[in-house]
């Protein structure tokens, strides 16, 4: 459990980091998933250059219409924020899911979204939160969809030498009814399957859904067909139980001694299934 | 007259363990010390073409780098100790165990260099730039499958791969016969899975030869630093004894695991005069799954017969063993000796017979692990017995009381004798159970468990369970294979002042010996328990040992101190006798003082021990000081037994476990500390409960051990147990002084068998009539159970 040696650099603001990332080099945000790939060896950067220092990525700010959150926030900060709770419960409830509480006080948003590991909460929520993630690389600034973040296995739309530096959540009324659950993996709790919902209710129907899914499949996605399933009807058991039945439909499932293809499809439509009825209970 | 014993007193080596000041092998810091990286075969069977070390060796800061080639011929490698013989007489397979291999690596892990470095980081980043060429082959994993014709080859010169095979009981025409004769026979194929011992300490050793004095000393994370002393002594690298001293300072568990004696001791012990300095080891978290001894892997095929009224006329039973690729220390002793013995359980069956076939697989090395076969015993007859209630529409605890052995005290009435050659000390089943279902509030579960319509499923699991610890009488072993005596010694040398150092030959790795072992020293000599010191773990200040595995420390252990104590007594009353002018027969011995019966004249203890040591007036003929060994060889083992009663609840949808209730009644004879006894029952409890639910290896097609980081193996963690409701019988011991059985292993023992009997009843009344679900019982297999 000893990485190879490496040189650290500690960066007090983005451009500053930005200056430091060479070739060989590597952000360390918590390390809580870097520095146990760098104990296995599966990782052997020459430099990290650590950003959990730099202030302006470690806050939340309530705008007038979204929430933007550092990538360096904590997922603990994330789980004590009332702005989150108030207008994304689901934030919350995900940050509190993850790992122990050595893991919640260390590891970031910002770096398990660069991860992008396919069993992390994160990905899922972003999903169904509709975000932008705000990238600062040498070249300046841009902003990415969700949508078109996450792009396979622990892969995503991060370019070389980039860093993600927030993460913009709007206010809308699907995030302020939504809803997180997760099937934990046993032994390491990273979800075997996680589903976060979001309902947007017109009167007594389903005016707009998203709802996203981790854990599945090689890359967290969008249950599209189930969003769509659920859009003008009412959201009740039956609804619910009828919509469910694509989730799965467009993705390949994952299989491994934990879950089998056929029961983490299973698990999918039961925790879609959960998920969507915790909002039908919520007004 | 008891001052400590029976008392909760708390631990006195707490407070080192918890303010961070426990010494353990890895903070040990010996001038010029360079450290090794062993570098261990990736593959499960290959065959080594070549190794060239060369561009390693260049690397600044390595020492020196070897591989099986560089061990001398005469050093063939590690041993077993204990001999199991085929049916047929003939001894077991015993192929060598080398400290590096030469040609072919038979497990993942197995040792194919060390790399001596400054510092373990060079030594890790060196062994990477070895270039091995490998011919990769076709692996065996699974102990049935490694029977079988065709399956790849261990060792080739041990054909089907067969260690040996073993048989225990009546002849099987009288056991089949029984069988033939019963109303109702049950019968279950199941697995005991395999697991990792994980204690929370890695394995670790440091290899230190003094050329001052011509001595090696050995640090390592050890359960009995003598006996690996002997082993590696006389049976690995030929060093006289008196030239070695081995320590096994504070040590993180064991859990069985740190009995056997490893190659990396041998190593570094050898190497470290080789290259003249002190050498350290360390296993990192990945080398611990794959090269600490693991645990069960049992693979069995089992039929009860019973009557039409429920009375079990047959057990039959066959099991595979896997002892991995090479013996470990007392891995034949488990499945064989430890295992079979234990078939009769609790219960009258007339008729027993166990067959064991034990086969090399290229895994690592299986062997003891808490509990070691009685585990594996235990989880047979309970599994069984539930799965026969629930097949005979009876019920699982009234079943169980209809057949229990009747009271016997050993002393007025004579211990049981089973049929499988053990003969039980003391016993008095019922009240085990009667308690446990007390405490459960059965019949209201029962009612509960009818109702139950909230789409979870509620089940109630039962095991009643003996075991055999305290190991052993030293000729009984002898006679079934045991290389060794399994016996205990101990020193009590009282100080001038009257304070007392305890030498014990066995070894506290967690079991809280340094306070159970005070109170009953402190009780025995009325002194206070401030004035005794426990010492052991060192070669060099503790005569001989034999360790602590088997539950056997205060059993054997405990009864060498007080063979010691009473010596001490016998010689402080004629001092005492000498000094108050009467004669020792007159003499009272309590308070720490020996008073002159019906007088008011008596002599305190220190004033004794300080005319030991200053011997002016001083009874003639008798030799100064107050210093006495004994060694304690036990008549018998000892047998606790218990009830274990879990219930849990299955979410139907996702398969998950539950367990919601866990009541634990044991009886390990007297209890001198209470509340480590509960501590040993807890965390027996969690480990038991952790292998129905959690644990297991998986190995791939290949061999690899595809979870052997605690992201894939899961462990049992406070949040997945419930509160455990424990209570007590005590029925004595009647072959020991102190009356204990020992209660290391009994939570272990009982608990695994109870969770999956409840999930298997939880489906049962649910309407899935399932016989088995494997272990671990992962959400999906209870799932697919329902599907
Ligand atoms: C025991 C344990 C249990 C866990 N359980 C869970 C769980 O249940 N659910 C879950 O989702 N996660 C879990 N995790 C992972 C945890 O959430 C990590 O903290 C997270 O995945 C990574 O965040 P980090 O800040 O620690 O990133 P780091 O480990 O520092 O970095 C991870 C990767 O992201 C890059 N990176 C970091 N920050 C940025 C940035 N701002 N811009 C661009 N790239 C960046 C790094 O270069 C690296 O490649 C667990 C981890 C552990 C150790």
């Amino acid at each position: 459990m000893i990485p190879t040696s490496f040189d650290y650099k500690k960066a007090s603001s983005v451009e500053e980091a930005l200056g430091m990332l060479g070739d060989d080099a590597q952000i360390l945000g918590g390390g809580h998933s870097l520095i146990p790939a760098l104990k296995l060896r599966l990782n052997a950067p020459g430099t990290l250059v650590d950003i959990s220092k730099i202030d302006s990525l470690k806050v939340i700010r309530d705008n007038e219409n979204s929430i933007t959150i550092g990538a360096g926030v904590t997922h603990a900060e994330i789980a004590a924020s009332d702005v989150l709770a108030q207008h994304c419960p689901m934030m919350g409830q995900a940050a509190n899911a993850i790992g122990d509480i050595q893991v919640r006080n260390r590891g970031t948003i910002g770096g398990s979204i660069a991860h992008a590991d396919p069993a992390a909460d994160w990905p899922a929520v972003l999903l169904a939160t509709d975000a932008n993630v705000i990238i600062q690389g040498k070249n300046g600034k841009r902003t990415v969809d969700i949508d078109q973040f996450f792009k396979g296995f622990f892969e995503t739309a991060l370019e070389e030498g980039e860093i993600i530096t927030t993460i913009s959540i709007p206010k809308t009324a699907f995030n302020r009814n939504s809803t997180y659950v997760k099937f934990k993996q046993p032994a390491s709790r990273f979800a075997l399957v996680g589903c976060a919902a979001a309902v947007e209710m017109d009167g007594g129907s389903v005016k707009s859904a998203r709802i996203g899914l981790t854990g599945v499949s090689e890359y967290a996605y969008r249950a599209t067909g189930v969003e769509n399933a659920l859009a003008g009807k009412a959201l009740n058991a039956d609804t619910i139980a009828s919509a469910v039945s694509g989730v799965t439909d467009s993705v390949d499932v994952m299989s491994d001694h934990y879950a089998s293809e056929k029961y983490r499809s299973h698990l999918a439509h039961v925790f879609v299934k959960r998920a969507l009825m915790n909002l039908s209970y919520s007004k | 007259m008891t001052k400590y014993i029976g008392k909760s007193v708390k631990r006195l080596e707490d407070k080192r363990f918890i303010t961070g000041q426990g010494k353990y092998t890895d903070d040990i810091k010996l001038v010029n010390m360079a450290h090794a990286y062993i570098l261990r075969s990736p593959y499960a069977h290959a065959t080594i073409n070549s190794i060239d070390t060369s561009e390693a060796k260049a690397m600044e800061g390595v020492v020196a780098i070897y591989t099986g080639a560089d061990i001398p011929e005469a050093i063939a490698g590690v041993p077993c100790g204990w001999q199991v013989n085929f049916k047929n007489g003939d001894i077991m397979k015993e192929p060598p165990h080398p400290l590096l291999v030469r040609k072919k690596v038979r497990h993942v892990g197995d040792g194919v260099a060390i790399v001596i470095a400054d510092s373990k980081a060079i030594a890790k980043d060196a062994s990477e730039l070895i270039d091995i060429d490998y011919d990769i082959h076709d692996a065996v994993t699974d102990p049935k499958a490694a029977a079988q014709a065709g399956a790849p080859l261990v060792h080739a010169d041990v054909p089907s791969n067969t260690c040996f095979d073993w048989e225990l009981g009546n002849p099987k025409e009288e056991v089949s016969a029984a069988m033939a004769s019963a109303a109702h026979v049950t019968e279950l194929e199941f697995a005991n899975q395999r697991v990792v011992p994980n204690a929370i300490e890695p394995r670790s050793a440091i290899g230190h030869y003094d050329t001052a004095h011509d001595r090696y000393t050995l640090y390592t994370s050890t359960q009995n630093p003598h006996l690996t002393r002997l082993l590696m002594c006389a049976f690995v690298l030929g060093i006289p004894e008196h030239k070695v001293r081995v320590v096994g300072p504070d040590v993180g568990g064991g859990f069985g695991s740190k009995i056997f004696h490893y190659t990396e001791e041998a190593l570094v012990t050898f190497f470290s005069k080789i290259v003249g300095r002190p050498i350290k080891w360390t296993a990192d978290r990945s080398e611990a799954f794959l090269t600490d001894a693991h645990g069960r892997d049992h693979v069995t095929h089992a039929k009860m017969g019973f009557d039409a009224d429920g009375k079990i006329v047959a057990l039959q039973a066959y099991t595979y063993a896997n002892m991995g690729a090479y013996l470990s220390t007392f891995a034949p002793a488990v499945p064989t000796y430890l295992h079979g013995t234990l078939l009769q359980g609790l219960y009258t069956t007339p008729k027993i017979n166990v067959d064991v076939t034990a086969t090399f697989t290229h895994t690592n090395a299986v062997d003891a692990y808490r509990g070691a076969g009685r585990p594996e015993a235990t989880y047979l007859l309970e599994r069984i017995i539930d799965l026969a209630a629930l097949e005979m529409d009876m019920d699982p605890a009234e079943l169980r009381l209809k057949n229990f052995i009747e009271p016997f005290d050993g002393v007025e009435q004579e211990g049981y004798v089973t049929q499988v050659a053990l003969q039980y000390d003391s016993g008095n089943y019922a009240p085990v159970l009667n308690r446990a279902l007390e405490m459960v509030g059965y019949e209201a579960f029962r009612k509960e468990q009818a109702a139950q319509s909230n789409g979870k499923l509620l089940g109630i699991g039962f095991s009643t369970y003996i075991e055999a610890c305290g190991i052993a009488p030293s000729a009984v072993v002898g006679a079934l294979g045991a290389r060794a005596g399994l016996f205990e010694s101990a020193q009590v040398t009282v100080q001038p002042t009257g304070k007392v150092s305890v030498y014990t030959g066995s070894h506290s790795h967690g079991q809280g010996h340094e306070t159970t072992f005070a109170q009953v020293v402190a009780d025995r000599m009325g002194i206070a328990i401030e004035d005794v010191e426990i010492i052991h773990g060192d070669s060099d200040r503790v005569a001989f040992g034999m360790g602590t595995y088997g539950s056997r420390s205060l059993a054997v252990g405990g009864s060498a101190i007080v063979k010691s104590v009473d010596k001490v007594l016998e010689k402080g009353a004629k001092i005492a006798a000498h000094l108050l002018e009467a004669s020792p027969d007159d003499l009272d011995y309590a308070d720490g003082k020996w008073t002159v019966r019906g007088t008011d004249k008596s002599v305190a203890f220190g004033d004794v021990s300080l005319t030991a040591y200053v011997p002016h007036n001083y009874p003639e003929g008798l030799e100064p000081g107050m210093d006495f060994s004994s060694f304690y060889d036990p008549t018998n083992f000892t047998y606790p037994f218990g009830a274990h009663v879990a219930i849990v609840e299955i979410d139907k949808e996702t398969g998950a476990v539950k367990l919601k209730r866990f009541i634990a009644v044991d009886d390990v004879g007297n209890v001198i500390n209470p509340m480590i006894v509960d501590g040993q029952i807890h965390g027996g409890l969690a480990q038991g409960i952790g292998q129905a639910l959690h644990e297991g290896t998986v190995y791939d097609e290949s061999g690899q051990l595809i979870n052997g980081s605690y992201m894939d193996y899961c462990m049992p963690r406070a949040d997945d147990l419930p509160s455990f409701e424990v209570d007590r019988t005590v029925t004595p011991c009647p072959h020991n002084p102190l009356g204990v059985k020992g209660a290391g292993e009994a939570g272990c023992i009982g608990s695994t068998p109870a969770v999956v009997n409840a999930v298997i009843d939880a489906l049962w009344k649910g309407g899935f009539k399932v016989k088995d679900v494997p272990m671990p019982m992962t959400p999906e297999r209870v799932w697919t159970a329902m599907q």
